[in-house]
């Protein structure tokens, strides 16, 4: 049987079979799935067609349990449905789930199995979330390769419609659904003799239908729920065989065979492992290696997890066995074992096996590295008399010693397979790059191929890595290429040398490939010392290429992809160079061609200059450099940031054992300050002569390293030479005070968006700003020094501040700095604002998203404290829940508060009425009133210390609710308008003192762009590639609708003055607030310095109308809805077509697009009207009725 | 019968009214209604080197800008189309105004360097265009440029062009030339059938509220007929080729005196654009009326009457001219 191969990963694998058998999709996007639902999407747009003749409608919901219940709905009227999840998206199916199997429906659920948050989020994978679904009645599958996804996908629908049971079909997040392998695809002709029509027409039958309408989901009592819930029990002891018939007929038809459970290894082997996923083809692969040196060792592979068949597991297990170890990818922490553990058990108590003795263990959590070493680790453990039993491998654990040890040096890579390792910098094109190199070898030379990437944490200067590998023979090693492995280590950044460990990977003779500015003659003086000894003591072949003047030339700008390609099939030698070249320009033309000739053009200048550039170096004979790798985080760093936080940006995680970390998921803020990225080529150089200390660079700045201060000038007398600064312009604080705008070199991004605000030009030379860009390494020594000084100059009294204008805010100290988010990022100055406004005091719920990730994500934090240690507590829980859990910290402040307040009372004669009342009469509306409550109630706690009466110690405990702290709800869009929006409303609905700020960007952007109900008319989005059909909801509207909302949508670039303005009066509202903030974003398609202008003209044409709508002024009688935007004065096709998200559209189909564009107008215009008819109904003093 | 017709570039023309490159051609139905009202040829918009370049450019930065960067997000736009940019829906224009025209349609390219994009002139041809304009509008700014070095380059590229079609190629210039018959002649040997009298360059204003550059379309007067009319009269006969005179052509007298320097069509873009295609009627009655009331008979008769080698004075139209209008100012009392 000849098949077609092709290179390609898990979830485009699977939806290419659940496409072709569906005929209804309803999706919400979750890393790792989302790429699943984005193809089912472009396919659908494009027309491709499913098994019988018509293009699936694929739907993205408002969440995961949206999902679920559309899917119910589509199947309960009999349609083929399907939909795509992982991690916490799974768990809001349940309810669902537990219907869909009652009812004995026929569907595939396909996961991308993630880790759950607990104490943390992880996107990565592990079983906990399909553990976490067992019991809901669906039979589950699992795959472990990218071959098996692609197979089991029409295996389990063959299935599912034979025994009326729904399947979830599982495969490892990121380690099956984004590894690239060489696979057979299954084909039309193929799947349909897999598939009995009959089958379908009869779920097609059972469907809800008026002409023989049936009831379903009745409620049911007592008497009979339970004969009615066990009804369903033949179907469940048919499954197991009707699946071992599907994979019969699978094997029949394609000739891959696979069992219910499938033994590898010696046939009388003693020692057994059993295991599920991917972690089944390195146990395997180990065993192999093993019983073919003699070891009586196995291995189970669990494929059907649910129902669990033991006739089956018995069967598979060779009656040799004496110990066996079943490896768990979750943990459930209080169970006696884990749940795989525990099946098997039970498994071999019912088989008569009970002799066996089992072990049970973790391994892999949230993708954690399992590799051939730690297989052996556990075969060897059962040599033991006594094995521990409930371990873990891979990990060291030294507090609850469950850990085995194990041996990294031991590897078993097969002869003939080549490795790979790739080090780019996010976005150069590295891993496209080596994505295509992969797709070309493993589809055009007989070898076989497997891709998988790696990334760093940050949105932006990341750090990939693309562990390539190739051979004869199949590839079966879903783990990272390990040390000393590699053939060839590649560079694609030379800024890397001083920081990253790249070479640790290559292999005695390998191959060294670096991007660098110097030439072959030069480049040696300019490496670190660690980089000429490995390349010494290793022998390594070594070659540059000046890939950036390559570029530069080539007009490719920062993208390295096609010359790196080309550098790496020269020196590999994969394929001739001819026919190398022959290939990656035959991909260029399939990649890119659409975008046009020019782009073509490009990319083969590039790969023909290539191999002119790259040159072998002779090596020296011996280390010259005196240069050391920087280290990760400066010696002045705290503790644990070094010992944990430096280990883990230096890529050393891995090793940090359980003891170092914190036990409940808390962390210390303020981290990012010891993580100095260096990634701006150019940072702004401020001009103090011409400044005019607007303070609008300080506001705009989405990083915080750009910042003003006022000061007494006596401080400069200890100022460092290059320290700029002026007398101070401020009426409060002059004469006597200096000024300065200080930049922080090694912090800045680059984004341009402080010069692009900046208002004032030069009049000798109107191109010169009083912020102008320079290359940033001649600046970054003599800066860095003057941050430092200017950072040690204390900050003003924050109740001498008042905060109401640009110049005077941007005093205030930023609580939020350094975060990873991208370059020019259009959420982070707000976010920043309000740490300077409210953060000494905030408490912050935070949804996931962009805001969760750039203000969460580990290595290090961007949330920090002032002089006096206070900043904000942040927090984030959950996609769906974040309103609620935000008004859950606002209950509790008020309820200690209330209660703090009754005890304080109740002490009335111990700490004398006056002291008592003045507390509890405080006014706290300004930092005055703050800071006097803070002072009672330091002095209240030394006094309360003093008695040993426990409400003394419970008021001391609750005594810091006494002073007004500020609740704040932050979160994207997503969170707003869809997923979360039913707590939203809930919340607002409560009156209770809240502030919501939305960062809205219009689509949802943590996860690659798709379309959220904020998406504007007529924008292109991942689930409206045709255009965004409806257009965008108006939260803004709906919230104003209550009357007691305080509601705000502001835009910072276009008017930086109302945004702070509403913020303060948002938080003074003693009820629920909430600010729609427009934030520009990548996933709009345009040059992010421009974002201000770009603000502008998205309220000039009235697709953004700012406003403040307080419902204090009804009280007063006045109309509460005040728009602060003027009429629409130009085209919404002005604003729009800067974007790439509106243009694509224009490209993609015109005729459409000028008619979206032209309701899109229409929507602009009729919104305004309505806006002004609202601001100009009369509000009497009765609330809105005219006397 | 007025004979009002005329040939340029070998094409035969019912009158010599022509629609300059202009966006009146982006729409197909206005393109009908320039010909209902009687213009007797369209020039199409034009297509710009930087178009073929740059939007392919542009789009190619933003649907790879930051992807394979961030695990959740390998990308932020949906990348599945077949994209139409900009190039592409100028040829799919080009066929469309050829199926709904009966008139000739000339396409106009628009660059200045040797590149790949001037293949498109023959993509151009492919899409059915019955000739080309290139416009070749170029503001000097580089110190180290000699004007040589520049005419050589768009010699250079005329002849580049010209070994792409086999349709003829017309050539539109810019005054800023030091010596315009001789350019003119080496164009026409590159291989030009035909030369365009002047390109109007679109100056920059300054902002002085806001210091910023400030870009401002301003259209032609009858005033600007003046320049490509002394030119046209000089050149008329001295080089063998089809002249057409553009900028300034207002009123059907501009036509006339257009007709009389030695051009073979008078081009509108200002005019239609101000006014609408309801001028084209009214000028073309005028004409014919004029040419009855002073009994000429055909346009080809009175074409290059007034040129420099038909005058009596052929010196007006060089220096002599100028000290003349000089002494001819009178200073007010």
């Amino acid at each position: 049987m000849k098949q077609p191969v092709i290179m390609i990963d898990g979830n485009e694998a699977t939806a290419s079979v659940a496409h072709r058998l569906s005929e209804v999709i309803a999706i919400y996007p979750i890393t790792p799935s989302s790429g699943m639902g984005e193809f089912a999407d472009e396919w659908s747009a494009k027309s491709k067609k499913n098994l019988w003749g018509t293009t699936p409608l694929v739907i993205e919901m408002q969440s995961e349990g949206g999902a679920a219940g559309a899917v119910h709905g589509a199947l309960q009227t009999g349609a083929l449905t399907t939909t795509f999840t992982a991690s916490q998206g799974l768990l809001l199916m349940i309810p669902n789930m537990y219907k869909i199997a009652g009812e004995l429906t026929s569907t595939v659920f396909h996961v991308a199995a993630r880790a759950i948050a607990a104490h943390a989020l992880s996107i990565y994978g592990d079983h906990q979330d399909v553990m976490a679904v067992r019991q809901t009645g669906w039979a589950m599958l699992s795959s472990g390769s990218v071959q098996e996804a692609h197979d089991f996908a029409a295996i389990a629908m063959a299935a599912t419609l034979k025994a009326r049971v729904p399947f979830l079909h599982f495969f490892d997040g990121f380690r099956t659904s984004h590894e690239v392998n060489k696979i057979y695809q299954i084909s039309d002709e193929e799947l349909r003799l897999l598939l009995d029509d009959d089958l379908i027409r009869a779920h097609r039958a059972r469907a809800l239908n008026p002409n023989n309408p049936v009831l379903r989901g009745s409620a049911q009592n007592p008497d009979v729920y339970f004969q009615m819930r066990e009804a369903v029990n033949p179907y469940y002891t048919a499954v197991p065989s009707l699946t071992q018939e599907a994979m019969d007929k699978f094997a029949q038809v394609t000739g891959r065979h696979y069992n219910l459970f499938d033994y590898y290894g010696d046939p009388n082997a003693e020692r057994v492992v059993v295991v599920m996923g991917s972690g089944g083809e390195t146990v395997v692969e180990t065993v192999k290696y093993f019983a073919s040196q003699g070891e009586k060792v196995g291995a189970v592979l669990v494929r059907l997890y649910r129902p669990f068949s033991v006739e089956h597991f018995a069967k598979a297990l060779p009656k040799s066995v004496q110990s066996l170890a079943v490896l768990d990818r979750t943990k459930e922490p209080g169970a006696s074992g884990e749940p795989l553990y525990l099946d098997i058990v039970n498994a071999l108590v019912e088989a008569g096996r009970s002799n066996v003795k089992t072990i049970g263990g973790r391994y892999g959590l949230s993708s954690k590295e399992f590799t051939p070493a730690m297989v052996k680790a556990v075969l060897d453990e059962l040599c033991k008399s006594e094995p521990k039993n409930h371990f873990t491998v891979g990990i060291n654990d030294d507090v609850a010693h469950t850990s085995l040890d194990f041996d990294p040096a031991f590897m078993i890579e097969p002869e003939g397979v080549v490795s790979c390792v790739f080090f780019g910098l996010g976005a150069d094109g590295t891993v496209g790059a080596n994505k295509n190199s992969i797709k070309i070898i493993g589809e055009e030379t007989d070898n076989f191929a497997q891709g998988y990437f790696y990334y760093d944490s940050k949105k932006s200067g990341t750090v990939t890595m693309s562990h390539l590998r190739f051979g004869p023979q199949p590839i079966r090693a879903p783990y990272l290429i390990e040390l000393n492995q590699a053939n060839i280590v590649a560079c694609h950044q030379f800024s890397f040398l001083e920081r990253v460990n790249m070479l640790k990977y290559a292999k005695t003779g390998a191959t060294f490939l670096l991007n660098s500015l110097y030439g072959p003659d030069k480049v040696w003086d300019y490496l670190p010392v660690e980089v000429q000894k490995d390349i010494l003591e290793k022998k390594l072949k070594f070659y540059v290429i000046n890939g950036y003047e390559v570029a530069e030339k080539t007009g490719m700008g920062g993208r390295m992809n096609t010359i790196m390609q080309t550098a790496f099939f020269a020196i590999s030698g994969i394929l001739p160079r001819e026919a190398a070249i022959a290939e990656i320009k035959h991909s260029i033309e399939k990649t890119y061609g659409k975008r046009g000739e020019a782009v073509i053009k490009k990319n083969f200048d590039a790969v023909d200059s290539t191999l002119a550039n790259l040159y072998e170096v002779t090596v020296p004979a011996k280390i010259t450099s005196t240069t050391t790798r920087r280290q990760s985080v400066p010696n002045e760093a705290p503790e644990f940031v070094r010992n944990v936080l430096g280990e883990i940006i230096g890529a050393n995680g891995d090793n940090i054992p359980v003891s170092a970390f914190p036990v409940d998921g808390t962390f210390p803020t303020g981290t990012t300050q010891w993580e100095k990225r260096n990634i701006a080529l150019e940072i702004p150089v401020w001009d103090e002569n011409i400044c005019i200390q607007c303070g609008k660079c300080v506001m705009v700045c989405p990083h915080a390293v750009i910042r003003h201060k006022v000061y007494d000038q006596k401080l400069l007398e200890e100022a460092p030479d290059t320290f700029k600064h002026m007398p101070s312009k401020f009426k409060e604080f002059s004469p006597g005070y200096a000024y300065t705008v200080q930049v922080a070199p090694e912090d800045c991004t680059g984004c341009t968006l402080c010069v692009e605000v900046c208002p004032v030009k030069d009049k000798t030379q109107v191109g010169r700003k009083a912020i102008n860009m320079a290359p940033q390494p001649p600046l970054r020594e003599a800066e860095a020094k003057n941050w430092d000084f200017f950072m040690e100059i204390p900050d003003l009294d924050r109740k001498l501040i008042n905060p109401s204008t640009i110049k005077n805010s941007q005093l205030l100290r930023p609580l939020f700095e350094f975060s990873g988010a991208c370059s020019g990022c259009g959420e982070t100055p707000y976010v920043k604002l309000v740490s300077q406004l409210f953060g000494d005091r905030a408490v912050i719920a935070n949804a996931t998203g962009c805001s969760s990730i750039y203000g969460g994500n580990l290595p290090t934090t961007p949330w920090t404290v002032d002089a006096k240690g206070r900043g904000p507590a942040w927090s984030n829980s959950l996609f769906e829940d974040n309103a609620e859990f935000g008004l859950g910290m606002r209950l509790t402040i008020d309820k200690q508060g209330e209660f703090a307040r009754e005890l304080l009372a109740s002490f009335e004669k111990e700490l004398g009425k006056e002291f008592v009342e003045a507390i509890l009469n405080a006014v706290q509306s300004d930092e005055v009133g703050i800071d006097a409550q803070r002072e009672r109630v330091v002095a209240l706690k030394n006094q309360l210390a003093k008695s040993s009466d426990s409400r003394a110690k419970d008021l001391i405990s609750l005594a810091d609710n006494l002073v007004k702290k500020s609740v704040w709800i932050i979160g994207g869009d997503g969170w707003a308008y869809d997923i979360g929006y039913g707590g939203l409303d809930h919340v607002l609905a409560s009156g209770r003192n809240v502030n919501v700020l939305v960062l809205d960007t219009e689509v949802y952007s943590n996860t690659g762009g798709q379309a959220s109900k904020s998406t504007p008319r007529a924008a292109v989005a991942k689930f409206a590639m045709g255009g965004k059909e409806m257009p965008k909801k108006d939260l803004g509207l709906i919230a104003m609708s209550y009357g007691y909302v305080y509601v705000a949508r502001v835009a910072m670039g276009a008017n930086d003055q109302q945004t702070l303005r509403a913020l303060l009066e948002a938080e003074s509202y003693d009820g629920p607030s909430l600010i729609i903030a427009y934030s520009p974003c990548i996933a709009h398609g345009y040059d992010m310095a421009k974002s201000l202008e770009q603000a502008k003209l998205a309220v000039q044409s009235g697709h953004w109308p700012m406003y403040r709508y307080d419902p204090r002024l009804a009280k007063q009688g006045q109309n509460p809805l005040i728009i602060e935007s003027k009429e629409p004065s130009i085209p919404i096709s002005q604003y729009a077509y800067n974007e790439t998200r509106y243009k694509m559209l224009t490209q993609l189909d015109e005729a459409r697009a000028e008619e979206l564009m032209q309701e899109a107008q229409r929507d602009a215009k009729s919104r305004w009207t309505l806006y002004q008819q609202m601001a100009a109904m009369h509000y009497g003093s009765d609330n809105g009725h005219k006397e | 019968m007025t004979d009002l017709s005329t040939t340029y570039l070998g094409l035969r023309l019912k009158n010599p009214l022509v629609a300059s490159a202009s966006p009146l051609s982006k729409k197909l139905e206005r393109a009908r209604r320039l010909e209902e009202q009687g213009i007797a040829a369209i020039v199409m918009y034009s297509l710009f080197e930087e178009q073929i370049i740059h939007e392919s450019l542009e789009l190619d930065h933003y649907l790879s800008r930051s992807t394979d960067s961030y695990p959740e997000a390998l990308s932020y736009l949906p990348d599945g189309g077949l994209y139409s940019i900009s190039p592409d829906k100028y040829l799919n224009q080009v066929a469309g105004l050829k199926k709904t025209l009966n008139i000739p349609v000339i396409g106009s390219l628009n660059g200045v360097s040797k590149g790949g994009w001037t293949s498109y002139a023959g993509r151009i041809e492919e899409a059915g265009a019955d000739a080309l304009e290139l416009n070749m509008y170029y503001i000097a700014t580089d110190v180290d440029l000699t004007s040589s070095d520049i005419e050589d380059m768009q010699v250079e590229l005329v002849s580049e062009v010209k070994t792409s079609i086999k349709i003829p190629l017309a050539v539109k210039l810019s005054p800023f030339v030091t010596s315009i018959p001789n350019f003119v002649k080496r164009l026409v040997d590159a291989g030009a059938d035909g030369i365009v009298l002047f390109n109007r360059f679109y100056q920059p204003d300054f902002d002085l509220d806001d210091l910023e550059i400030v870009h401002s379309l301003d259209l032609s007067t009858s005033s600007d007929l003046r320049l490509p009319l002394r030119w046209i009269s000089i050149l008329h006969g001295k080089v063998d080729t089809d002249f057409a005179l553009t900028s300034g052509v207002h009123m059907y007298k501009d036509v006339l005196k257009a007709m009389m320097a030695g051009a073979k069509v008078a081009m509108m873009a200002s005019n239609l654009l101000h006014h609408g295609e309801q001028v084209i009627g009214p000028m073309l009655n005028n004409l014919e009326e004029w040419m009855k009331d002073h009994e000429y008979e055909s346009i080809q008769q009175m074409q290059g009457s007034m040129s420099q080698k038909s005058v009596r004075e052929p010196a007006a139209f060089e220096r002599a001219n100028f000290m003349k209008v000089l002494n001819s100012f009178r200073d007010l009392p």
